[in-house]
């Protein structure tokens, strides 16, 4: 298959725009998605394809255009919803999670709702705590939702056409911080399927669990810990809802030890789902308690050392590895 | 002595006669559809009736919000819509689905919690879905609809116009009370909707309370609540909620308006519940001084008061109409009395449309797969 080379936030432009072609049903609204080309680009030229009717410019109004939107889905339309950021999503608490995900089920399987919601999610980069929510450990709680967290250009274009024809409501978590980075996107339409994970590197020693931008750390960390002889199996889950469990088990129940790397806070995370349940499902391939790799319990700070200190890094993962594998 | 009373009183709470429709000028409504109206407001009634019975019988759970007194809204509104129209609402939402066409027995079943409900039993009270008759919910949350009305408005006129390329033909209702009006949804959805040019009407069921607040105790301007939609260019409209025909004219004009404009409005329909906010509500803070000011404006007397005047139908034709509701409504508890309960494998059902890990997909209801 012919590929090129193209960005994060190419991959997922091409997304919307071939499924907007194909079904005129599929709309893309949001803040600054129009006129202003998006304001982290990922929407740039889709105004003058489209048009004003399907690419829509909102007010700041999250609450207000998240609601339109689903009203739009339970109609039969299929909106992507854009927010600038996951942060801002919180004020659209309702709408996203009182009503999207419980429509299907309040109405006894009268009124779906599909629809995307994306924007970037985590540390954009010193833009202290308001707007560094990493949202995934909020909203993986909720049932009715499906969540994807690509780490590469190339997951985000499959990722991204999928949710598109998803009937039901999905997350799609993309971050500021790899938006600029490229990789091989095949020329020919490919859709990656939901709660399939990918092995980024086999390993023998340890498995590390991770999705979207902590997985390239998961990989830095690999690279050092192999230099000691210490071999890593690295697992990017793509989704979080549906987590794909029988990868993340076979993958233990070869190494024998497990590490998870998510960004989010550790109490009642995506973290915490996979320690219990890899405890739950391994328990006897396991040669030590599952570790977990957060970031730490405070709020995200503005100044760069204490935020670079705060998230997941190479050097926290490759702690944990050590001391999962008795190497300390 | 009643905590608070409703300043504005009975004189000018309830409005005589609608905006733009001057005293003698209502047209005439044929005899058939007055009485179809009677009909379809005394089922309410009974229907409501029957439902506090039940509900202290303990056949239904949760909260339960009656309409008694707002009969004439719902149904003079539905009157003037046309079945294509999308409708929302908020929890007070029987007499909607009601007067939409819902059959009463799946109506009951679903506040039973029964299978044989409009969500099987799995949205209760609050949550009253009717995809045939284009009721998108019942909606718990204060003020949550006024975003999704704004929505399904985009999305009518999306379809006629950008899918269909033809002229943007439906109007959504989307009904909300007063206790709405201080939610920031409204007011979103009130600027998306002028700003996008959506054909919408947000229908303000005034009925005085936000539950026991007093809307002047919740709200500025509680005496011109128009007021509000005037900031984002939107036409309002004072309607007296108490007379089906007041309700019914003043509505189809703005709604034929609403069609042809694809414009949002704003209607504040004053209107009074006779009841509590629900079935908890002692109402210790209004007196029964107040209720009984109110009682005499009782919409269905009203209606009856008309039909016999104008010599539409005769006391045993009237009787026969309310004997017929008592019976629909009676056949109807024993349906949902005698509708199993869903079976347990309903939890993972209607989750997710996709199968997956424990989800069993989805399908619709009895309600809509049966044949009539």
């Amino acid at each position: 298959m012919p590929t090129r080379e193209i960005e994060f936030r190419d991959a997922i432009r091409e997304a919307m725009s071939e499924e907007m072609r194909r079904d005129q049903r599929v709309f893309l609204i949001g803040e600054e998605v129009a006129e202003y080309n998006g304001a982290y680009k990922v929407s740039r030229g889709m105004l003058d394809e489209f048009g004003p009717r399907r690419i829509i410019d909102t007010p700041i109004s999250e609450s207000g255009f998240a609601g339109l939107a689903i009203g739009a889905a339970m109609y039969g339309l299929r909106p992507i919803v854009e927010f600038m950021s996951w942060s801002f999503s919180l004020v659209a608490a309702d709408p996203i999670l009182n009503n999207a995900p419980k429509m299907l089920f309040m109405s006894g399987g009268q009124f779906g709702c599909p629809i995307v919601f994306r924007g970037n999610n985590g540390a954009g980069g010193q833009l202290g705590s308001t707007h560094s929510w990493c949202v995934e450990a909020l909203y993986s709680n909720v049932p009715g939702l499906k969540i994807a967290m690509p780490s590469n250009a190339y997951d985000a274009k499959g990722l991204m056409k999928t949710a598109i024809r998803d009937d039901d409501p999905v997350f799609f978590l993309e971050s500021e911080r790899l938006l600029s980075l490229k990789s091989d996107v095949p020329e020919e339409e490919y859709f990656i399927p939901f709660g399939k994970a990918a092995i980024r590197r086999e390993g023998a020693d340890v498995t590390l669990v991770s999705w979207g931008r902590p997985v390239l750390f998961c990989m830095e960390a690999a690279e050092t810990l192999a230099k000691e002889g210490i071999s890593c199996e690295v697992i990017d889950g793509r989704t979080i809802r549906p987590m794909d469990w029988e990868t993340v088990f076979a993958s233990v129940r070869k190494t024998n030890c497990c590490v998870v790397v998510d960004q989010s806070w550790s109490f009642a995370s995506p973290g915490s789902e996979v320690a219990a349940q890899v405890s739950q499902h391994c328990f006897d391939d396991l040669d030590h308690p599952v570790l977990r790799v957060h970031s730490d319990d405070v709020p995200a700070p503005y100044a760069q050392n204490l935020e670079q200190e705060m998230l997941p890094n190479p050097r926290k993962i490759c702690e944990a590895v050590r001391k999962v594998t008795y190497r300390l | 002595m009643p905590i608070a009373t409703l300043a504005s009183d009975t004189s000018t709470h309830l409005l005589k006669s609608p905006n733009g429709i001057a005293p003698g000028k209502r047209p005439e409504i044929p005899a058939a559809t007055l009485r179809a109206w009677l009909s379809q407001m005394s089922l309410i009634r009974e229907f409501e009736v029957r439902c506090m019975q039940a509900y202290q019988d303990k056949k239904i759970g949760g909260f339960c919000h009656v309409y008694i007194g707002q009969e004439a809204v719902a149904v003079g509104c539905v009157a003037a819509l046309e079945p294509r129209d999308p409708l929302v609402t908020a929890y007070r939402d029987h007499g909607h689905a009601l007067a939409r066409g819902m059959h009463p027995k799946h109506c009951m079943a679903e506040m039973f919690g029964k299978i044989g409900g409009c969500a099987k039993g799995k949205g209760g009270s609050m949550h009253m879905f009717d995809k045939a008759n284009n009721l998108f919910g019942g909606h718990g949350i204060v003020g949550a609809q006024c975003p999704l009305g704004a929505g399904l408005a985009f999305a009518t006129k999306y379809q006629d116009e950008v899918i269909n390329s033809g002229k943007s033909d439906c109007v959504t209702l989307c009904f909300l009370g007063d206790g709405a009006l201080n939610q920031g949804a409204l007011h979103e959805a009130m600027n998306l909707a002028g700003l996008l040019d959506l054909p919408v009407i947000y229908v303000v069921e005034n009925n005085g309370y936000s539950m026991g607040t007093a809307i002047e105790r919740g709200t500025t301007m509680a005496h011109k609540i128009t007021s509000k939609a005037v900031g984002y260019g939107i036409e309002g409209l004072e309607v007296n909620g108490m007379d089906v025909v007041d309700v019914y004219v003043a509505m189809k004009d703005l709604i034929d308006r609403c069609r042809a404009t694809s414009r949002p409005a704003f209607v504040d329909m004053r209107t009074y519940r006779y009841k509590g906010h629900s079935m908890s509500d002692p109402r210790k803070y209004r007196g029964r001084e107040e209720e009984e000011r109110y009682e005499v404006e009782d919409p269905i007397g009203k209606l009856e008061k008309l039909v016999k005047d104008k010599n539409y139908a005769t006391p045993a034709e009237i009787e026969a109409i309310y004997d017929g509701v008592k019976t629909l409504v009676r056949e109807s508890i024993a349906w949902a009395d005698a509708s199993p309960v869903p079976s347990l494998d309903e939890l993972y059902h209607d989750v997710y449309v996709e199968k997956w890990g424990p989800y069993t997909g989805t399908s619709l209801p009895q309600m809509l797969t049966e044949k009539p």
